[in-house]
């Protein structure tokens, strides 16, 4: 097992870096640059502006200049469009609010979607079973641009009772909504697969032998039908997590919340080089590390998984 | 008083395509220690049998008519009353015990649960038991190897596993339900021997339900075989296997094959069992019987009682059929 994750963490390295050479590349094929405006700008004071930022090497240098910031210094360089400001300081801004109100919205939507897809399996072809698919299909189906404005008009306008946007050091009137409108179409998906998947267990034969043992139904189900039921949701729940946690642009922009959903949109739209390199490694990084996680915890589960 | 005494048991199952009836009109009784088989092919309705008298049938199913079980109705009883009888009074084992115990659970957990649930035991002297049931099913090494999980046992052990969990808490009946398909020739018997010998020893009643006249031969006091959901023929072992008096039995007893003789090919029974969906009118059997006519197609032959302790369902008398 601890081979298993040295050789995981071993193969992260490359993935990474060809993460970063793709996404260099990608980005600096795209016409257009940081510092193309409407106006345009002299000759001269253009070639002293991609002097300052390193934009006058070639592709495989500054490849070669920003592995070696990012690796040896920590160091994600300057923002291109904020002057000011480095790409660190803008991560470390927003990426705890995304953090904050990702990591609720994921554990929300992880009991919500359980607790729905197990009751709908367990009571199969009842009344339960179609509200649970009803409420699931409802999420799935309204999308979160549309979510948000709904909720802003009904708990802001009409009703008054939460703010309509903004962090204030994420206080919970101002989390409500942002959750609301991330998590439900995570939990949508994460009911519809435990649904289908504990519907299949509880055929299984060992669930069967577990009836035959006298075992109340509650036990038959926690004990032994859950386990393997979440399964196929735990390696949903990798990519999600990741999904949720860096954040959504969405839920930024109407609900101001200062994520870095909108730092990263909005870096593409600039072209801010650096910015978007910062978020795609945080992303990739993420994705590697939480794909692990959901490798570890198959092994956990499944006795016949070692590595 | 029979220990298990089912009466006129059917079970429908509702499917897409319409009903289908697993189990007509079947009805047995099982003693308090004695060995009964329930002997069929595929879909013959015996493993349903077993499964409605414990409440474990497929969502989709119904069962009526009646199950006493130590004079108390048990067919479709509340869970309550099932949950205290399952295990503690009348235990299972299943055919494939890869996928019949859990695979995700260590082996002492699952026995010990048998007993935490039952019996109010608590988890170290739970455990402390199954080591000692494993010991009795001849596991090796049972005290390290109760902390393993099902894949880590051969497919004879896992069949011993199950069985040291069915006989934990002491039941008066025992379903082993095909409980040597699933295992190598060899394995089949070593399990069989032991049945006998946890037979002999506990002294619970075994209701075996088996595609296989040959297992039941050394193990079984009387046998009952069935054939498209209903009783063919009734009798004790030894003048079943002497005077098969049903076409049907005959035709499973032909097609054991025997090392003894020697043949080109193995006698089988020509077509294939009836289909659930669209039974037979009458004689179940007809489609398939040497000695079938116009007659048998009318009604569903009754099951008479033709000597003592054997019933038959055939309207050809037994000396006819030659």
């Amino acid at each position: 097992m601890f081979n298993f994750i040295l050789k995981r963490l071993a193969v992260a390295v490359p993935t990474l870096l060809i993460l970063i050479i793709l996404s260099y590349v990608l980005m600096h094929a795209a016409p257009g640059g940081p510092f193309t405006q409407e106006r345009a700008v002299p000759p001269e004071i253009m070639a002293n502006l991609e002097a300052k930022y390193g934009l006058n090497q070639p592709l495989w240098k500054q490849i070669l200049t920003y592995v070696t910031d990012v690796t040896t210094r920590f160091d994600f360089g300057p923002s291109f469009v904020y002057k000011d400001r480095s790409v660190n300081e803008i991560i470390a801004q927003g990426f705890p609010i995304t953090l904050t109100y990702g990591t609720i919205s994921f554990v929300v939507a992880v009991l919500a979607g359980c607790t729905l897809g197990v009751l709908a399996a367990v009571y199969h072809n009842s009344w339960l079973d179609y509200l649970a698919v009803g409420i699931s299909v409802g999420a799935q189906v309204l999308p979160n641009f549309v979510m948000a404005p709904i909720l802003v008009l009904v708990f802001t306008l009409w009703l008054g009772w939460l703010p309509g946007g903004g962090w204030q050091g994420g206080e919970w009137q101002f989390l409500v909504m942002p959750v609301i409108a991330l998590s439900t179409s995570f939990m949508a998906s994460i009911a519809r697969i435990t649904r289908s998947s504990m519907l299949e267990v509880l055929n299984a034969n060992h669930i069967r032998t577990a009836r035959a043992k006298g075992l109340p139904t509650r036990r038959v189900i926690l004990r032994h039908a859950l386990k393997p039921a979440l399964l196929p949701v735990i390696s949903y729940l990798g990519p999600a997590f990741v999904t949720m946690i860096t954040g959504s642009v969405v839920i930024d922009m109407f609900f101001s919340t200062g994520g870095i959903g909108l730092f990263f949109v909005n870096a593409a739209l600039n072209r801010d080089y650096s910015v978007m390199m910062g978020i795609t490694i945080l992303v990739g990084g993420l994705t590697i590390i939480f794909n692990l996680v959901v490798d570890i915890l198959y092994a956990w589960i499944d006795p016949k998984i070692r590595y | 008083m029979a220990l298990l005494d089912i009466r006129n048991l059917s079970v429908d199952f509702d499917t897409n395509d319409g009903t289908v009836s697993a189990v007509s009109d079947v009805s047995l009784s099982v003693a308090p220690g004695a060995t009964l088989a329930i002997v069929g092919e595929s879909g013959s309705g015996k493993s349903q049998t077993a499964f409605a008298a414990l409440g474990l049938l497929a969502r989709n199913g119904r069962a009526t008519g009646s199950v006493m079980f130590d004079g108390q109705e048990i067919l479709n009883a509340p869970l309550s009353v099932l949950n205290r009888i399952r295990a503690a009074e009348i235990a299972m084992v299943f055919q494939d015990p890869m996928t019949s115990l859990n695979p995700y659970m260590r082996v002492s957990d699952q026995m010990a649960e048998v007993l935490t649930q039952h019996k109010g035991m608590s988890k170290r002297d739970a455990v402390a038991a199954s080591v000692r049931m494993l010991d009795a099913v001849k596991i090796p090494d049972a005290k390290a190897r109760v902390r393993l999980y099902p894949h880590e046992f051969s497919g004879g052990m896992r069949q011993r596993v199950m069985i040291a969990m069915s006989l934990l808490a002491r039941p008066q009946l025992l379903i082993a339900d095909e409980p040597t398909t699933a295992l190598d020739v060899t394995v089949q018997a070593q399990i069989m021997h032991l049945f006998a010998e946890l037979q002999q020893e506990f002294g619970m009643a075994v209701l075996l339900i088996t595609h296989d006249l040959g297992v039941v031969a050394g193990f079984c006091e009387e046998v009952l075989v069935m054939y498209g959901g209903r009783i063919m023929e009734q009798a004790p072992t030894d003048p079943l296997f002497e005077t098969p008096s049903h076409p049907y039995t005959r035709g499973l007893l032909k097609a054991i094959p025997r090392v003894d003789v020697a043949t080109h090919a193995l006698d089988t029974i020509p077509g294939s069992p009836p289909n659930m969906l669209h039974p037979p009118a009458g004689c179940p059997f007809e489609p398939r019987c040497r000695w079938a006519g116009e007659d048998c197609r009318a009604a569903v032959p009754p099951l008479d009682r033709f000597a003592p302790g054997r019933s038959r369902a055939c309207i050809r008398k037994p000396e006819e059929l030659t």
